[in-house]
């Protein structure tokens, strides 16, 4: 069975166990106004990324803990430790630690309480006021959880003999755990380290007592933890600090052993005991120990000594150790904690000693950027850490950009004879790429040659490019579902072609799944799934790394196989319906009751160059970010904590280029609707009446076994298979972006490209949202009336729904052709359809309308091979036709 | 007959916490007029979405959503009370209404309890009301100034204030349990358990049994606000609550390594509720009762856990299938406390 042990826990985001073979617990000093001026400066200036700074030097030189105290007379302590610790817990790098909250006034301590989620320590309480006083104090702590530090201080006042420290932390003892309930481990006494050899007889035991009452205290209760801050005892050699380094070392020596088990101490200086000039520890130790001191002569002789050693002075920092190490080293580790002090001087200093200014980006920060994104992908860093390396990346490339521009012009042809080229093409049929392009840029800023085909590109095509312009990487994208094929087909025919080529995979409807177990066993050199563009530049360099290449591909072989093999084992974990008794689970409807409403609009409307600034007030901002890699709400995201300033910018720039297309009449918007009767005649077909001729669409259904007196939906069951009821459907698109696209090509502005081609996917959207209320309320007009904002439409929050074929509840694509040929697209507002049936221009949209109350989005699902076949035989389709359009909803 | 009470309950077998409210009350397919009723129908702001606010307008339909989590053989049932603060409440300018539905939904649960009890007389397991306590709305360790981080929304005190109403109403109502849970930020929490200890220390009462559910949110593992798993138990230490655990963002299969871990190291007992499965791609939650309890029954054969039940996306169906799945598996044992080192 499971024991637990009564070990002191405190937390920061991470745990912290005091353990017996934890030896000594750290706790960093330099956050203290009362013990750090340069602190105490930085926060009366009120300069808190530099007193955060502070902060973060100590856990990096191992500190456990930090101790916070705001107790400055200048200062409003409750209003510095309140904003201090805010900012503190910002800090992942920092706040992963527990905090000391240290203040004399209880009020402090108090408001910081209430700033820290995690478990605390509170420096301290005492029965310096009366018992009265520190019960309630302790109290008030247990209610946060706070393991507490009790100072050996009493009414009598400080405890500084042997004697007193028993006496008065033995009473303080069982206040504390008989009366208001504290677990014994959850206590801290500190013993009162004062200073020693000041040169007055009665101080030079005052090591020694507390060293004793440490024995002595640990022997009574052995759960309870004994700390002090270690600095008092030298403060009669303040300035040298070689002499102070070396008592803090010995003192703590024999401290520990003793029992004492924390100390606030700056735990980067401390010197190793074996490393103390020998001379110099005799005499320390003799002081500390008290020994041959009785008029003062270990005092003396260490104060000649400490003279001798004042002058030599010490150099270098060593909580600062990581700035010993080499300059790669440096920007790795700066890269990985996010640490702007020293960028620039790492960065030049990377500069001098590299060839050319490029060999920086892609040497040591693309190195320490892999390590960043390895550790994130590991679910080891989290978000807002990965932000700050991005800004050290920045900020060096930003440092290193003239130099970079300088070199270009100096020499425009020289860089370019060895940059690995990688080719990158959205595949046949498929029209999609500001997913594309954005990967491209990412991998273009880092230094790598983009050969970029752009979008529907046949695999013939795409292999002769790689060959021809002998690439080093090939990527394929694309959106839509049959695409996913296309680029199996790509695989196949590298393999048939003996190519060696690693192929990367990406876009919104791959996945690493897919990847593992249909492209990947069709092509044996290297097929990677790349998640987004932030992690495609460690894959792109990995792959073109001599050393890594092969033991890179292996690994991503083997994780593939290990996918494949479990796909393949899967056991159908899902129930499912036969298809006949998934139709006998409609949505209910009682279509007697309900009348069909009558559209409006008699005929087809086409509408042309549709005003852009009405068109603007639908926009849905969310999936614009996330095309960005922005992901959050909006306009929450604005105000992100962590991408909010970038989003911010995005925005702005959004907007302004909004301003100018609107404007300067950019793109135009088209669209074109209709309503035609209707009736459900089979349980997954309508059939519409196209000028006296029948047409009938076919729907899916939904298969999988649901909860009890759930549906298994089909978009047909919106449909009165009874009354004469109706059916509506609209196409609408952004025309002429082709020759802006073409322009900022030109001008090598691919920001402003993909900002274009986002905005233009929001403005179709938007139109589509438009139309849409327009139908509702006037074309169709089932509903008289209707007040909802922006924010309620985009949330879907009407009567009635517009899917599209080829998306979750209509999932087939073909059934678009039906949809352009009743609307008589083409013609009327010029939509075309590739053979994988995307529609082109890009930001194009179509779909039905249904009206019924009851109509709402689904997804089908998978669904059986009995369905399939159904659906086949509806379609009057030959077996190799179903199974290509049919093959991505197949269980 | 001898009701049991809960810790004997909980020392005898595994107890099942009921299932998603939410999901529960979406399929009536309410209107803007059904949450109003008649009381609200002038009410100067859209209430449709105030889940909590039906605990006065539909009632029956509330008490008829606990019976069939009774019925499904749920021993804990949770009020319906996860916004029932006047921070969440403000969105619907209904902060003075928090006392009277934190009362009503405790007495919707009680009177549930009783229908089952009355219908079911060959029934022999006690039946107990957690009183829901959310995570509120807003939260106190992450500022929602980008330009400040150093800021925030709103402070321990107001949070703890919020708390303080709400259990108010939930102990007056009559609950047996208070459940802080879906903590996402675990200083939140903090605060609700300050609230409750003071509420509890104010009138002079007995205590009630605390549980604590907290959230991991994603692949690093850690709550929204940043904390591990251990690191979250130990700030939640000191409520000295009758049990720890997990719901919501997770599904079963996902939940399993960190209910494990909190098997370990909690010295209480342990509560896990997850979500059926992750969203699909349209959001919706599809994993089967079967599904869920094949994976909440494997826990309980490893003795991990001590009540189990469902959150987003579960069904009455799911909570039957979790309990008959792990109706004759022991409960996990409580670790022994060591008092030396």
């Amino acid at each position: 069975m499971n024991t637990i042990k009564p070990f002191l826990r405190l937390s920061g985001l991470e745990p912290l166990v005091v353990r017996p073979e934890t030896n000594f617990v750290n706790i960093g000093e330099r956050t203290n106004v009362t013990g750090s001026k340069k602190f105490a400066r930085l926060i009366r200036d009120e300069n808190y990324e530099e007193a955060l700074s502070v902060a973060r030097q100590q856990v990096e030189g191992g500190a456990q803990v930090i101790d916070v105290n705001m107790d400055d007379s200048l200062l409003d302590g409750k209003k510095a430790m309140v904003t201090y610790l805010n900012l503190l817990q910002a800090e992942p790098d920092i706040a992963k630690i527990p905090v000391m909250i240290d203040s004399s006034k209880f009020e402090i301590i108090e408001a910081g309480l209430k700033c820290v989620q995690g478990r605390c320590i509170v420096n301290s309480i005492s029965m310096k006021e009366g018992v009265e006083k520190f019960v309630e104090h302790a109290r008030v702590c247990q209610s946060f959880g706070a393991a507490v530090v009790v100072m050996a201080f009493d009414e009598k006042g400080q405890a500084d003999t042997l004697e007193r420290r028993i006496e008065v932390c033995e009473r303080a003892y069982h206040i504390l755990v008989d009366e208001v309930g504290y677990h014994p481990q959850d206590i801290i006494f500190d013993l009162n380290v004062f200073a020693i050899a000041t040169g007055m007889v009665e101080h030079n035991n005052y090591g020694v007592d507390f060293i004793e009452a440490t024995r002595i205290i640990k022997q009574k209760f052995p759960l309870v933890h004994i700390s002090g801050g270690v600095s008092n005892l030298s403060f009669s050699f303040r300035g040298n600090e070689t002499v102070r380094e070396a008592m803090h070392s010995i003192f703590l020596l024999h401290a520990i052993s003793a029992g004492m088990d924390m100390g606030i101490v700056n735990a980067g200086q401390l010197v190793v005991y074996d490393q103390i000039e020998p001379n110099l520890r005799q005499l320390c130790e003799d002081v500390i120990l008290n020994k041959g001191n009785e008029d003062n002569e270990a005092t003396d002789r260490l104060i000649t000594f400490a003279e001798t050693v004042k002058s030599a002075g010490k150099e270098i920092k060593k909580d600062d150790a990581w700035r010993r190490l080499s300059v790669a080293e440096r920007l790795a580790h700066a890269l990985v904690n996010g640490i702007t002090d020293y960028i620039d001087d790492d960065t030049e200093e990377a500069r001098q000693t590299l060839d050319k200014p490029l060999d920086v980006i892609e040497g040591p920060l693309m190195d320490g950027m892999n390590i960043v994104g390895d550790l994130f992908g590991a679910g080891k860093m989290f978000l807002p850490q990965v932000v700050k390396s991005a800004r050290v990346m920045k900020k060096s490339v930003a440092y290193l950009t003239p130099f970079i521009e300088e070199e270009k012009k100096k020499n425009p042809i020289a860089g370019d004879s060895n940059v690995p080229k990688i080719l990158m093409a959205t595949v046949k049929g498929d029209v999609h790429d500001i997913g594309k392009n954005i990967v491209g840029v990412v991998l273009g800023c880092n230094g790598y040659d983009i050969v970029d085909m752009g979008v529907m590109v046949p695999t013939e095509k795409i292999l002769e490019t790689a060959i021809k312009e002998k690439v080093d990487v090939i990527g394929l994208s694309g959106l839509i579902t049959p695409s996913l094929d296309e680029m199996v087909n790509v695989a196949a025919e590298m393999k048939k072609r003996n190519m060696n080529l690693p192929l990367m995979i990406g876009g919104a409807t791959t996945s690493r799944m897919h990847t593992a177990v249909k492209i990947a066993p069709k092509y044996d050199n290297g097929v990677i799934h790349v998640i987004d563009a932030s992690k495609s530049v460690g894959v792109v360099s990995q792959l073109l790394n001599p050393q890594l290449k092969s033991p890179f591909l292996e690994k991503i072989k083997e994780e593939y196989a290990v996918l494949k093999t479990n796909f393949e084992n899967k056991k159908p974990v899902k129930n499912y319906l036969s298809y006949p008794e998934a139709t006998q689970h409609p949505v209910a409807i009682d279509w007697n009751s309900f009348e069909p409403y009558v559209p409006a609009l008699k005929e087809h409307k086409v509408f042309h160059e549709y005003s852009l600034e009405d068109i603007r007030a639908y926009i849905d901002w969310k999936p614009f970010f996330i095309a960005w890699e922005l992901h959050g709400n909006f306009p929450q995201i604005l105000t992100d904590s962590v991408v909010g300033v970038e989003v911010t910018k995005v925005y702005n720039d959004a907007n302004a280029l909004l301003d100018k297309i609107i404007e300067e009449k950019w793109v135009y918007a088209e669209g074109v609707i209709g309503f035609w009767k209707a009736k459900r005649t089979a349980p997954d077909t309508v059939t519409v009446d196209s000028n006296g001729t029948p047409v009938n669409l076919e729907f899916m259904r939904q298969q999988i076994k649901k909860a009890e007196g759930q549906p298994n939906l089909s978009l047909a069951d919106f449909i009165s298979p009874e009354k004469e009821d109706y059916i509506g459907a609209f196409a609408v698109t952004i025309k002429g972006i082709e020759r802006h696209i073409e322009r900022l090509n030109k001008e090598n502005d691919d920001y402003n490209k993909i900002m274009l081609q986002a905005l233009c996917d929001r403005f179709v959207e938007a139109f589509a949202e438009l139309l849409h209320k327009k139908v509702r309320t006037e074309y169709w007009g089932y509903i008289q009336e209707e007040t909802l904002d922006n924010d309620e439409l985009i949330r879907e929050k009407y009567q009635g729904i517009r899917p599209a074929p080829g998306y979750p509840a209509c999932p087939e694509h073909t059934e678009k052709y039906k949809l352009f040929d009743l609307l008589n697209v083409e013609d009327t507002i010029g939509i075309e359809l590739t053979e994988s049936l995307a529609m082109y221009p890009a930001a194009s949209v179509c779909g039905w309308y249904f009206s019924h109350p009851k109509s709402q989005y689904f997804g089908i699902g998978k669904i059986m091979e009995d369905q399939a076949k159904d659906y086949q035989k509806r379609k009057n389709w030959d077996d190799e036709t179903a199974e290509k359009w049919l093959r991505p909803v197949l269980e | 007959m001898v009701m049991k009470t809960l810790q004997e309950s909980l020392q005898e077998r595994i107890l099942i916490i009921d299932g998603a409210m939410g999901t529960m009350i979406q399929q009536y397919h309410l209107t803007e007029e059904d949450y109003r009723g008649d009381r609200f129908k002038d009410w100067e702001f859209p209430i449709k979405g105030n889940n909590d606010i039906l605990s006065i307008t539909q009632p029956q339909i509330i008490q008829a959503i606990h019976l069939k989590y009774l019925e499904a053989g749920a021993d804990i049932i949770e009020t319906n009370t996860f916004s029932g603060t006047t921070i969440a409440q403000g969105d619907y300018k209904m902060e003075a209404l928090v006392y009277e539905i934190n009362y009503s939904s405790a007495q919707n649960a009680r009177k549930a309890i009783e229908e089952f009890y009355q219908k079911h007389p060959e029934n022999t397991a006690t039946k107990f009301v957690a009183g829901a306590i959310g995570p509120t709305n807003k939260t106190l360790s992450l500022s929602p100034d980008v330009n400040d981080p150093g800021f925030r929304a709103v402070t321990f005190d107001e949070v703890a204030d919020a708390y303080y109403e709400q259990v108010h109403g939930l102990v007056e109502g009559g609950v047996d349990i208070l459940l802080i849970e879906t903590i996402f930020d675990t200083l939140n929490s903090k605060a609700a358990i300050y609230a409750v200890k003071k509420y509890f220390h104010d009138k002079n009462l007995k205590e009630l049994p605390i549980m604590i559910s907290g959230t991991i949110t994603d692949a690093s593992d850690r709550t929204l606000s940043g904390q591990t798993l251990e690191a979250f138990y130990i700030s939640v230490m000191h409520a000295n609550p009758l049990s720890v655990g997990l719901n919501c963002a997770l599904g079963a299969a996902e939940m399993r390594p960190h209910i494990q871990e909190l098997s370990q190291i909690a010295s209480c007992y342990v509560s896990a509720y997850p979500n059926a499965g992750l969203p699909n791609a349209m959001g919706e939650y599809d994993e089967t009762p079967h599904e869920t309890a094949h994976f909440i029954e494997e826990w309980a054969k490893e003795g991990l856990v001590n009540i189990v039940g469902g959150c987003c996306g579960t069904t009455p169906d799911h909570i039957k299938h979790i309990a008959d799945n792990v109706k004759n598996i022991q409960t996990r044992p409580l670790p022994i406390l060591e008092e030396s080192l």
